[in-house]
């Protein structure tokens, strides 16, 4: 079956055997997307969090067929590296990652929350960002989703 | 006596035993589903909305449960101003509208939790009726609208087909097949929706 969407800003069409396939596996490997990671496998840790129609979704359990005619944001569509995404530049300046494996989903969520909420308060960041991180970074990443909402705030 | 007569006479009153005991067992089957074909259709329609496929969605606090056990859903997953999760992520997060196998994660149209003044869990059936058949606590819905919404909305009648969860095993379904389901609404509203005193 043939699904098509927009992926990063482009028009994409990928032919696929069947509908149900994780969208995960589409953009990595069929699109060679590899930013977004594979983590559980059943939607709990959030490694694969990216954005459909600018809402946060664990693409390793959204069926491709449901991406028809969406807009779809990877870590590698957030920003440039000439232009960063908040959320990217605030990830930098406090040197969020350690292993580096879970951030994409973290930056994608955050970047979600930021949508909807401009100046999420401690309480907002611990119910709203439920990712995993096995090395623990979260001391950092909350001190970078303050930040990148500081940063969102004076951009706009 | 010898001693292969011995043998031979224990060996064969182990058989009888044994023989008794599976008709005991497949009597008491017998008669647990005959108690169930015999309940009320009042009977019948609690039977499975006290069921967990249910409850797990009408929870008296502000988390959805999950699970055979009903524990609260993992991750610190929230009810939400407008029950489907908060700003950072909704239910759409990670359900869809149909089962994903792939996953393990259930999925129906609208999913989402009931709203609180619906919460189910902890009630007793009787308290429970009252609430679904009272328009202030129903969403205004007349009687007519609640046989609809039982017999006809996707994701009350998904609890009859639930799918498997992450380690691939089915969840439970309700006690009672979703004809017979439906057929017990229709015929415990159609004949004025009576609650029982208990």
């Amino acid at each position: 079956m043939k699904i098509s969407f927009n992926i990063n800003g482009q028009g994409q069409s990928v032919d696929i055997e069947d509908g149900n396939t994780p969208l995960l596996w589409v953009v990595r490997d069929i699109l060679d997307l590899k930013g977004t990671k594979f983590g559980c496998g059943k939607a709990a840790c959030g490694a694969c969090t990216l954005h459909v129609n600018n809402e946060a979704v664990r693409s390793c359990s959204f069926p491709v067929k449901f991406a028809e005619g969406k807009d779809i944001i990877t870590i590698e569509g957030l920003g440039t590296t000439e232009n960063p995404h908040p959320v990217q530049q605030a990830w930098t300046e406090f040197v969020v990652p350690q292993c580096g494996y879970c951030q994409p989903g973290f930056m994608m969520a955050t970047a979600a929350l930021l949508n909807k909420n401009k100046l999420p308060t401690d309480e907002d960041i611990d119910n709203n960002i439920i990712n995993i991180c096995r090395c623990g970074t979260y001391y950092r990443m909350r001190k970078a989703i303050h930040r990148a909402a500081e940063i969102s705030n004076s951009n706009s | 006596m010898t001693k292969s007569k011995l043998i031979s006479s224990l060996l064969l009153s182990f058989i009888v035993l044994l023989i008794l005991g599976f008709s005991n067992l497949a009597e008491a089957e017998n008669k647990e589903s005959k108690q169930v074909l015999e309940e009320t259709p009042f009977d019948k329609v609690m039977a499975v909305v006290t069921h967990k496929r249910c409850v797990n969605c009408h929870p008296a606090g502000n988390a959805p449960l999950q699970g055979e056990d009903s524990h609260l859903h993992y991750f610190n997953i929230q009810r939400g101003p407008d029950n489907q999760g908060l700003a950072g992520y909704t239910c759409k997060t990670c359900h869809t509208t149909e089962n994903n196998d792939f996953s393990g994660v259930p999925g129906a149209p609208h999913w989402g939790l009931a709203p609180s003044i619906m919460a189910w869990q902890g009630k007793t059936r009787v308290e429970i009726a009252n609430q679904m058949m009272n328009p202030a606590k129903n969403g205004g819905k007349s009687p007519e609208e609640i046989l609809k919404h039982l017999t006809e909305d996707k994701l009350v009648l998904w609890a009859f087909d639930p799918g498997i969860n992450s380690e691939g095993i089915e969840r439970e379904k309700p006690p009672i097949p979703k004809e017979e389901f439906i057929k017990a609404v229709k015929d415990w509203i159609g004949n004025g929706a009576v609650i029982p005193n208990k």
